[in-house]
């Protein structure tokens, strides 16, 4: 009992990201309007870059830019342990463009829809589409 | 110059199709050359970059001239060689031949139209050049992207099957991504050669595992293995019909070739066949997937969508046949990937040439085309045949290995799922010649008396000549494709498989 | 011998295929039946053009393509691919001359088509014919297969399709279902399917698998008809005359027993079988075939469902041939397919013309039909002795062989079953042309004057009822290929 908590109070982060993640699946399957589903899709999406931006991250670190003042030997005294790790928070600028793209192109989608349809709940565009 | 080939093969489609967008704001005229000047600048160099393979090896590239860890890299070797060659190939072509269907459809967007076009080709391009596994991830979201807009154009049903398939692609990618977050933390980086040097020494951790489920999983996802596939069918057959001839024959093979990548390059064979064992129950997975598609291809009437059924058990051929993890078995995946490409294409072709002719959409509107459009239905027939498996085209030839594959195994649930395949194939498309070969029935003995003219004195209304001329090379690249199998077997696929599979 | 390494079997094969679109895109009929003519005697030209150095021993090899490592597209003729080609090319000609008769004197819709399906069946008859592996002999036996169907199909009706559709069923279904796995079995067991004269799969295979194989292979080349998996070939009947009698009654159904012949011979090995006691059964099967084709046979009225019945029957007899292991059975089986073939173009031939003449097809109606169009009626009296097996026709020496087949190899039973089949035969052929001449004035259904069919329709049938009783007296080259190719066996 004492070791689940511990990993779940030291490790909390990783499971703030699973409750998104599932939060947002779970909007994404489960509910009927699409606009719902598109916000479920993009919490999905958010929980995995938070979870990259959270692997880089170090206790008692910090951002990853040297001093120019220690001069050029300076570099061999870098210690990996001081900075936090900044590729992921590089990564996820890439992600965080995808996923701004993404969540543009699924509300242009729904707008057509929308106005194809006059609605967004899906059960009645089925319902318009089956009696076609 | 040529050192560059696998970097212009990104480059130049990723600069023009920016110019194409410029290109529609101040005459559309320009639109339609400067893609098909990209496109055929890309074929050429993906021709280029594979005879350069072919000659010294792995061709690597560092974008900027970063070399990696830092920098992110291009890698081509054998597999994507010729996956690459495919795509260009298959990409230009359809622009070529599906030229008079745009211009008419979308005379007021072609510089859209265009723009994504070409965007699209080049993330494909990019996934299956790339050799870092995020830059995979960013590629296959360009591609998915400028896929669900370009479906999204269609009319009807097609925003509503844009938009589930943006969901389940999302999810899909996301998966992948976190998939390969899990590498990262296990290794420190995202290089695939790198990443394939240090997984070992962890194979047996829970991290790893979890990576590869993760990857597997999105990767099947967008793949549209079933069962995971719900967002196909509809995706592909709303779509309009230039992109459904575009994305039906790339977008699935490329993450077939994706999926074996990472089995091959990152995860190695020794981790996915032999740690995991998991080869058996994929290939079971596979056999219900071939068998489940051809059932679903056969309950429907309308023809787009009965061929992406076929996609869905094709999807199954590849993913079973990869993980029968014996030689002949991943040789009949990867050739399949670039014989499916061709003869998806193929078809795909011939039924956007037929839809733009025939109002309705279901397989029995098609009554009398063999009269009214000999060539189009002949490329129909040869597409068909090569989907069945009739040699000599090339889907006899990547069957005849996948089948062997199977034998070696002993995998004999995945050999009858193929031939069972074979079979409905056969009805499929016969059914379908039927149609359009003897409806409809004149009341007295086929009608006499015309003699050598055309059946029913029906007078012929062909597709526009440049779609005819593009589809007649398609089904001509069928019979070549089949020819050479054993070449393109000896001279690429052998390389790529590992030494220690048998 | 080394073979010959030479173009010639593959252009003998290619030239029908070249002469396809000349055909098809042909404005004027004229110049349509100058295409097939041409092609047809080029074809003929290069096949007995390889005649002789065939006889003398020789083999001509090719290789098209290498599609597999290990395994490529090889054209191999040998002297019984020698035999079949130079039968099948040469009635092409012949059945050309009466394609023309049937379809002009019908006014048959669609004739272009019609003769470019015909040329392109013709290739791929060939390609089997030489077919140096077992690949190859695939590729062009799916390729006759899809090239034909146009042809059984062509009326372009309801019943047109329902049989079409039976035909493919039947022979594209069986060679997936049953010919592919068996042959890549036999590739995954020794990665190999060149034709051997002693066979590929000797010591690798248990008796169990080998006996698997067999049957897949046996009913898997369905074109052979041999039952269950005949049901096809009567149906097939709806196509026109000139179909059914050169393609249901030499080229597809002769590729069907040929590819039987040549897997059996070739992959299994005659020695094989015989050590594993398993031509016995392929015997059983055929008998069961020959003895209950012929007895359906005698309750048709329609003649050309007769003759298909008779056809199956018929076609057994090669299987059988094959099945005795014997070098004398193999020998009849062989030129069974030669001599066969002339006796049921024959009849195929008059059944057409005696259709084109008075719009008959059953046999109640054709009594006293003799007095009508005697000639006519004469070569089907012939070709009817040729299929029963009586001299002085053709029939009678490759019966004669299997009959010495079955002694040789001490098959009693087998020799009873030849006897009874000639004597079903002799029932179901001879009243035909019994009521056609011989009947009373009150019986006859035919009044009037001699009235022989279109001249295109009547001297085909007479060139073949001759050639049968030529056959009888002077049966080379078909018996030396056959015994060459039965000592090559070694049987």
């Amino acid at each position: 009992m004492e070791a689940i908590l511990s990993s779940f109070l030291t490790k909390y982060n990783y499971w703030v990201f699973i409750g998104l993640v599932m939060i947002g699946l779970y909007a994404l399957i489960a509910k009927r309007n699409l606009v719902k589903k598109i916000i479920g899709m993009n919490i999905a999406q958010t929980a995995v870059i938070l979870f990259y931006v959270s692997i880089g991250a170090k206790q008692g670190s910090t951002i990853p830019i040297l001093d120019s003042s220690h001069g050029h030997d300076a570099h061999h005294a870098v210690q990996a342990i001081d900075y936090i790790n900044p590729l992921p928070h590089v990564l996820m600028l890439t992600a965080i463009v995808v996923s701004v793209a993404t969540l543009g192109v699924a509300l242009a989608l729904a707008i057509k829809v929308y106005q194809q349809y006059g609605t967004l709940e899906e059960d009645e565009i089925q319902a318009q589409i089956d009696k076609t | 110059m040529t050192a560059h080939y696998s970097a212009l093969l990104i480059v130049v489609p990723l600069v023009v199709a920016f110019m194409v967008t410029i290109a529609g704001w101040i005459d559309k005229r320009w639109c339609f050359p400067l893609s098909a000047a990209a496109l055929l600048a890309t074929f050429l160099a993906s021709v280029g970059v594979l005879a350069e393979v072919q000659q010294n090896g792995v061709v690597e590239y560092f974008m900027a001239g970063w070399e990696p860890p830092v920098g992110i890299n291009l890698r081509v070797d054998h597999l994507n060689g010729i996956v690459l060659v495919a795509i260009a190939a298959v990409a230009l072509l359809n622009l070529l031949g599906t030229r008079p269907i745009v211009e008419k459809t979308y005379a007021d967007r072609l510089g859209a139209f265009y723009t994504l076009y070409i965007l699209l080709v080049t993330g494909l391009l990019g996934i299956t050049a790339t050799g870092d596994a995020f830059n995979l991830y960013v590629l296959i979201e360009i591609a998915a992207l400028t896929g669900y807009a370009l479906i999204g154009m269609g009319p009807g049903r097609a925003s509503l099957s844009s938009l589930n398939y943006l969901f389940m692609g999302t999810v899909g990618a996301s998966l992948y991504l976190l998939g390969v977050g899990y590498l990262y933390l296990a290794t420190g980086t995202l290089n695939m050669v790198d990443l394939a040097a240090r997984l070992p020494e962890i194979y047996d951790s829970r991290l790893v595992l979890s990576a590869f489920i993760l990857c597997l999983a999105g990767l099947c996802l967008k793949m549209g293995f079933f069962p995971l596939h719900a967002w196909l069918p509809n995706a592909y057959a709303h779509a309009p019909s230039p992109v459904s001839s575009l994305v039906a024959p790339l977008v699935t093979k490329v993450m077939i070739y994706v999926m074996v990548r990472v089995m091959l390059t990152v995860f190695t064979p020794v981790f996915a066949f032999e740690r995991l064992q998991l080869g058996g129950s994929m290939v079971w997975l596979a056999v219900i997937a071939i068998v489940a598609g051809s059932f679903l291809a056969l309950s429907t009437r309308r023809l787009k969508r009965m061929l992406t059924f076929i996609i869905v058990a094709e999807v199954g051929y590849m993913v079973g046949g990869f993980w029968l993890g014996n030689r002949a078995g991943i040789s009949g995946a990867i050739l399949h990937i670039v014989n499916d490409a061709a003869m998806t294409f193929c078809v795909f072709l011939a039924a956007a040439a037929i839809q733009q002719r025939n109002e309705g959409e279901t397989i029995d509107d098609l009554q009398g085309l063999f009269a009214k459009m000999p060539v189009t239905m002949a490329v129909f027939v040869v597409g068909g045949l090569s989907i069945i498996g009739v040699p000599p085209t090339c889907g006899f030839f990547s069957k005849w290995y996948l089948i062997s594959g199977g034998l070696a195994a002993g995998h004999y649930g995945f050999v009858a799922a193929l031939l069972f395949s074979s079979l409905i194939n056969l009805v499929l498309f016969f059914r379908i010649f039927e149609i359009a070969f003897f409806e409809p029935f004149t009341d007295h003995h086929g009608g006499h008396g015309h003699g050598g003219e055309g059946v029913h004195g029906v007078a012929i209304e062909e597709a526009p000549l440049q779609m005819l001329v593009v589809m007649v090379t398609a089904a001509v690249m069928l019979f070549a494709l089949g020819l050479y199998a054993g070449d393109i077997v000896e001279g690429f696929v052998t390389h790529v498989i590992p030494a220690g599979i048998l | 011998m080394e073979p010959i390494y030479s173009f010639k079997p593959l252009a003998a094969i290619l030239v029908s295929l070249i002469a396809a679109p000349f055909i098809f895109g042909s404005r004027s009929p004229n110049v349509r039946e100058g295409w097939t003519f041409l092609a047809a005697l080029i074809k003929f030209a290069l096949v007995g053009s390889m005649l002789p150095a065939v006889l003398a021993g020789q083999e001509f090899s090719y290789t098209l393509a290498r599609v597999l490592p290990g395994l490529s597209l090889t054209l191999r003729v040998d002297a019984f691919g020698m035999l079949f080609a130079l039968v099948s090319s040469s009635l092409w000609i012949v059945t050309s001359a009466y394609s023309i008769g049937y379809m002009r004197g019908l006014d048959e819709h669609a004739q272009n088509r019609y003769f470019t399906c015909f040329a392109i069946s013709l290739s791929a008859t060939l390609g089997v014919a030489f077919a140096g592996n077992l690949l190859t002999l695939y590729l062009f036996y799916e390729m006759l297969s899809l090239a034909t169907y146009p042809l059984v199909a062509h009326h372009q009706d309801r019943e047109a399709r329902t049989s079409g559709r039976k035909y493919l069923l039947y022979t594209v279904g069986a060679s997936i279902g049953l010919v592919l796995p068996a042959m890549l079995m036999v590739y995954h067991l020794t990665g190999d399917l060149a034709f051997a004269p002693q066979g590929v799969l000797a010591g690798h295979a248990t008796r169990t698998t080998v006996a698997v194989l067999l049957f897949m292979f046996v009913f898997g080349f369905a074109k052979a008809a041999v039952m269950p998996l005949h049901s096809w070939l009567p149906a097939a009947m709806v196509a026109p005359t000139p179909v059914s009698a050169l393609l249901h009654a030499v080229a597809v159904v002769k590729v069907g027993v040929f590819s039987i012949f040549r897997t059996l011979s070739g992959i299994f090995g005659t020695d094989l079988l015989a050590d594993l006691n398993l031509g016995v059964w392929v015997t059983a099967v055929a008998s069961v075939t020959i003895l209950t084709g012929s007895l359906i046979a005698l309750s048709q009225d329609n003649l050309k469902r007769r003759l298909a019945f008779s056809t199956i029957a018929q076609l057994s007899y090669i299987v059988l041939g094959v099945g005795l292991l014997s070098a004398k059975g193999l020998t009849g089986g062989m030129i069974h397919i030669a001599m066969h073939a002339f006796g049921k173009i024959t009849l195929f031939f008059c059944a057409g013309a005696i259709f084109v003449a008075t719009g008959k097809k059953n046999i109640s109606e054709m009594t006293g039909l003799g007095r009508r169009m005697p000639i006519t009626m004469g070569a089907f009296f012939i070709g009817a002795l040729s299929v029963i097996g009586l001299p002085p026709t053709g029939g009678f020496l490759s019966k004669w062989y299997l009959a010495l087949g079955s002694l040789e190899a001490n098959q009693w039973p087998i020799l009873v079953v030849l006897l009874t089949s000639s004597l079903l035969n002799a029932f179901y052929f001879l009243p035909v042309v019994y009521k056609a001449f011989f009947c009373t004035e009150q019986e006859s259904l035919f009044t009037g004057p001699r009235k022989e069919p279109p001249r295109w329709c009547l001297v085909p049938p007479v060139i073949t009822a001759v050639c049968s009783v030529v056959l009888f007296f002077y049966p080379q080259p078909f018996l030396k290929l056959a015994r060459m190719a039965a000592a090559a066996l070694g049987g």
